[in-house]
């Protein structure tokens, strides 16, 4: 087991994409808390998609991926809340809509520059050779900004995730907050998207949340937990990963499954027991 | 001075008016219901006073030195609230939020006011337990008493017994009956006439226009009343 340890850590490569991973999980299953409990969790998903597609026009024109994919999966991130505040097409229909034609889109662009190749699969599935020291330092500087914003403002999400009627009337502004949280987490979702794959990002946002509130009763605990359970599955998944040579992001989820399927019987302990 | 006074006012949506004319004031103690059919304006209204939604005409105007966040809000509750992982405690405490400004924490007096808040509405002993875990007349007591934290002076409260059994409407009648009697100005919206006219003292009849502003006393002999009490004048 320290061997395993010891030889993975020896590469650097593998290093970078253990220090984005854990970040991202980290900043993923905090702002997850909020978008699960506000009905939201499938905008993770199409911002996902929408990020897949600005990486492929990204590759197929030959610019930097980050720097197309981020605003365009920003852009988009603020789109998706305005469609689901207020307008004909629901939020669901909406982010069905959005992910889908981004998903089109990409698809196109790979097949009309390069061809169907390794490259889709990776952007697919991911891949933890995709991880640039860049992204290390973006991910660092990304992670400090969500946790600082998560400590300052941790009432206000609060009040905002739990009632955003009363939040305002009180005279929070909760456009505002929305905003921040759309937007930092179509940060979060483009930097792990290379690591965890377009198609399984979004478990990171989703299961943490999911999984402890299971267990969990109140907020702060729920936030808690979910930060801890999420870096805890993530390494445990890039452990597998290695020691089976399966690719990282599914292994990450199958991890996270397992994780939710545990707290799920316990919960189920638990009632039985009180009865 | 009263502490809300709406000088004919019109409210719509993208020039669909729902609501014309409206003219009213509440003043310190007074208990006000907004009665009417579904559609006739009450919630629409209670927007304009949050000023979620601004008049299209007329104004709103704030007295007595309250604040428009100063305004305590029970709104009805959403799908999403009945299974929200959050202790009581931390449900009533972010009643405090609009004394915080710009502090990312509440400070030692806010944690005393949802303190003494919780003891008032016997909530003291629920205060650890999750808010899903609670029955109905429990969850509503609970945004009650984060409605009081947010308020000294007026408590805006939109449909508070919608979905309660009898025994428990009483009971939250009784309660909000009490905080007037404390000095509490109180502005409900309800679709429970009967109750209304049993508590209110004044009552605003609402039908896309103002059909009755005045005492309960008053109302009960107006023509609007009989329509919608189902009196002798029944057509």
């Amino acid at each position: 087991m320290i061997d395993v340890l010891v030889q993975m850590l020896s590469y650097p490569f593998l290093i970078r994409a253990i220090v984005v991973g854990t970040l991202v999980s980290l900043c993923a299953s905090l702002l997850g808390v909020s978008l699960v409990l506000k009905r939201y969790s499938m905008i993770g998903d199409g911002l996902s998609h929408v990020g897949f597609g600005a990486l492929a026009i990204a590759t197929a024109v030959n610019a930097a991926p980050l720097a197309v994919a981020i605003p365009v999966v920003v852009a988009a991130a603020f789109l998706l809340l305005r469609l689901s505040e207020n307008s004909k097409i629901k939020g669901d229909a909406a982010i069905a809509l959005i992910s889908t034609g981004a998903l089109a889109i990409g698809v196109m662009a790979v097949s009309l520059s390069t061809g169907m190749n390794i490259d889709v699969y990776n952007y697919m599935f991911g891949s933890i050779l995709a991880i640039s020291q860049e992204d290390v330092w973006l991910s660092v500087i990304l992670s400090i900004v969500v946790l600082a914003l998560y400590v300052i403002f941790y009432h206000k999400i609060f009040a905002i995730t739990f009632d955003e009627n009363f939040a305002r009337a009180t005279g929070v502004k909760a456009g505002w907050y929305n905003m921040l949280i759309a937007l930092l987490t179509a940060v979060t979702i483009v930097l792990g998207m290379r690591l965890m794959g377009a198609l399984l990002i979004s478990s990171l946002v989703i299961f943490p949340a999911l999984t402890s509130m299971r267990i969990f009763k109140s907020f702060r605990s729920v936030v808690t937990c979910s930060a801890f359970l999420s870096v805890f599955c993530f390494l445990i998944g890039i452990l597998i990963s290695y020691a089976w040579s399966t690719p990282a992001g599914a292994s990450v989820v199958c991890v996270n499954i397992a994780a939710f399927f545990a707290f799920w019987s316990a919960s189920l302990l638990f009632s039985r027991k009180k009865k | 001075m009263a502490l809300i006074t709406c000088d004919n006012i019109s409210l719509a949506y993208e020039n669909n008016v729902v609501l014309s004319d409206l003219s009213f004031s509440v003043h310190a103690g007074d208990y006000l219901c907004i009665v009417g059919e579904n559609g006739s304006g009450k919630s629409t209204l209670i927007k304009a006073l949050l000023s979620f939604k601004r008049p299209l005409c007329g104004s709103i105007q704030f007295g007595d030195g309250l604040r428009q966040t100063e305004i305590g809000y029970l709104p009805q509750q959403t799908g999403a609230q009945k299974d929200f992982p959050a202790s009581v405690w931390e449900v009533v405490q972010s009643g405090c939020m609009n004394q915080s400004g710009l502090s990312p924490f509440y400070s030692s007096a806010q944690r005393s006011l949802a303190q003494e808040t919780l003891k008032k509405l016997d909530l003291w002993e629920l205060r650890r337990r999750s808010y899903r875990e609670l029955s109905g007349g429990q969850q509503q007591r609970v945004l009650l008493a984060r409605a009081l934290c947010a308020t000294h002076k007026l408590l805006l409260l939109d449909e508070p017994v919608a979905g309660l059994d009898p025994m428990v409407t009483l009971e939250m009648y009784r309660m909000i009956q009490q905080l007037n009697q404390r000095g509490i100005t109180i502005i409900m919206v309800s679709h429970d006439i009967q109750s209304a006219v049993q508590y209110a003292s004044h009552i605003l009849h609402l039908h896309n226009r103002p059909l009755f502003f005045g005492s309960t006393a008053d109302y009960l002999k107006s023509g609007a009343a009989k329509q919608f009490l189902g009196g002798p004048e029944h057509d």
